[in-house]
């Protein structure tokens, strides 16, 4: 059990090639039961959020900036694809399948699940020390010398060691910091930002944002930050050995 | 026992407790206020119910926002409409005269509104925003008589729990709660921008529920009926919405 925290902090002391022996024993669970169960649920609610919030954007692919946005108003931007209603004008002689209606439930009830997953995630791995450990960076890797070294070292695609099987490498823990703590909360607040019903019981909540057509195109960016961070998170795991890195995250093995 | 595990299991428990307690309280409390939506039930009754809940808690007294007069949207935007029937375009080659809203159900005094007759009221207005399901919006003055005070001429029955509306067209029938029903900026809207309602933004009569998403605001009304109970409306699932998919609450 405590192994696990002697290797986080003497990884990060010597950071040039751990000796294997600092690997902990083979039947501590590289990844806890609550950091597995919680990823899997997250991943299937950001599956269903994802198809469902591409379903709702294509009946109207128009973005705008401040409080209101229609057909009639000069757009942002617009996505070059077809519409699923036929008063948007796209440019294509047709429209897509409408499937509004089950996507906004679906999108509403993953929601709520990825929330709550994620108030869970949160409140445990203050309490375990999960974060403290395994997320916040190590006392030597607070510096700028330490991230320059770690973002050189990823661009020449070095191999990961054995031991960051074992623990989170410095980019690891900021992307999953970034991700955790400003992505996730940023998706969630320009979410209730669109709803009318919301914001009137917390009218700044999109006043800040510049209304509530800006809330929904920050709401499109911040799920395409979050579908990069997707492509780049499954690519790594590729990269430092898909099966085994797949068997932590399923068995804890 | 190490100090890790013994950590462990107190976390589980709490977490269990908690979690446990949060249930219980949260039943008794959807069961006190009616947080329960009438499409609660199948796949995606729990993130309705969770929805619906947490907003009735949260905004039973809030205000939608209202905008500045140069914040109108210009030129004024009007959704496609269904085409009319013939019993609307008798109404509109009479000019509307003959326009009537009956409102019945658990009311004492049931009644028979023209269109003059809900003028007759004093006329208030809000510029609020209408905001479609599909992304766009726009903001508009409307102006009309909050449907509270047409509730209270007929002496609504306090055990009353919803309102159903409906448009001209019989496929097109709404419900909100009281919360909603009596919320001083749900209007029935005869008026927009400062002129008559346009027939293609719902005129001679719209209601308005601006916290909620446009399907919500009906166009063409012609019956509101007030009711304790939604079960024998339709399908029992509130309104035409859910029965074509969409969700019956759409404060979103």
């Amino acid at each position: 059990m405590s192994d696990s925290a002697y290797v986080a902090s003497s990884a990060s002391a010597i950071p040039a090639a751990v000796p294997t022996t600092t690997v902990p024993s083979r039947d501590s669970a590289r990844h806890s039961v609550l950091v597995r169960v919680t990823h899997w649920i997250t991943t299937l609610c950001f599956f269903a959020l994802l198809v469902s919030g591409v379903e709702i954007v294509i009946s109207h692919p128009r973005f705008y900036w401040g409080e209101t946005g229609n057909d009639l108003t000069p757009t942002l931007f617009k996505l070059p694809i077809p519409s699923s209603r036929d008063l948007v004008p796209t440019g294509y002689g047709y429209v897509l399948p409408d499937q509004n209606g089950w996507s906004r439930y679906l999108h509403f009830q993953a929601a709520w699940l990825m929330i709550l997953t994620g108030f869970l995630y949160v409140i445990a791995i203050l309490l375990n020390g999960h974060l403290q450990r395994d997320l916040l960076p190590g006392k030597s890797d607070r510096s700028w010398r330490a991230f320059s070294t770690a973002i050189a070292s990823h661009l020449r695609f070095e191999r990961p060691s054995a031991a960051e099987a074992w623990s989170y490498n410095l980019l690891q823990r900021l992307s999953y910091l970034f991700v955790i703590f400003v992505l996730f909360p940023l998706v969630i607040w320009t979410g209730l930002a669109m709803s009318p019903a919301f914001v009137s019981a917390i009218p700044a909540s999109v006043n800040v944002l510049g209304g509530q057509q800006s809330a929904r195109t920050l709401h499109f960016f911040v799920s395409l930050a979050l579908v990069l961070f997707l492509l780049v998170h499954v690519g790594m795991v590729w990269f430092a050995g898909f099966r085994s890195r797949m068997r932590a995250m399923l068995t804890g093995k | 026992m190490s100090n890790l595990t013994r950590r462990k299991l107190i976390t589980t428990g709490l977490a269990a407790t908690a979690g446990a307690a949060g249930l219980g309280v949260a039943a008794r409390l959807a069961e006190k206020y009616g947080l329960i939506p009438p499409d609660h039930g199948g796949f995606y009754g729990l993130g309705e119910t969770l929805t619906y809940a947490s907003q009735r808690l949260l905004t039973r007294h809030s205000f939608a926002r209202e905008f500045s007069r140069s914040q109108i949207s210009k030129p004024p935007f009007a959704n496609e409409i269904p085409p009319q029937n013939d019993a609307f375009k008798r109404l509109q080659a009479g000019g509307f005269a003959d326009w009537r809203l009956e409102v019945n159900g658990m009311v004492a005094r049931p009644a028979s509104f023209s269109l003059a007759q809900l003028k007759s009221y004093p006329s208030q207005s809000q510029i609020t925003m209408v905001q479609c399901e599909e992304g766009w919006s726009y903001i508009a003055e409307w102006i009309g008589v909050p449907l509270s005070q047409v509730l209270q001429a007929v002496e609504v029955h306090p055990h009353a729990r919803y309102v159903v509306y409906y448009s001209i067209d019989p496929d097109w029938w709404e419900s909100i709660d009281m919360a909603d029903a009596l919320h001083p900026q749900t209007f029935l809207t005869y008026g927009m921008n400062g002129d008559e309602l346009p027939v293609a933004s719902g005129g001679p009569l719209r209601l308005r529920v601006p916290r909620q998403l446009g399907y919500k605001s009906v166009k063409y009304i012609t019956r509101i009926t007030a009711t304790d109970s939604l079960k024998g409306f339709g399908k029992g699932l509130g309104s035409a919405s859910p029965e074509g998919g969409y969700a019956w609450y759409a404060g979103i």
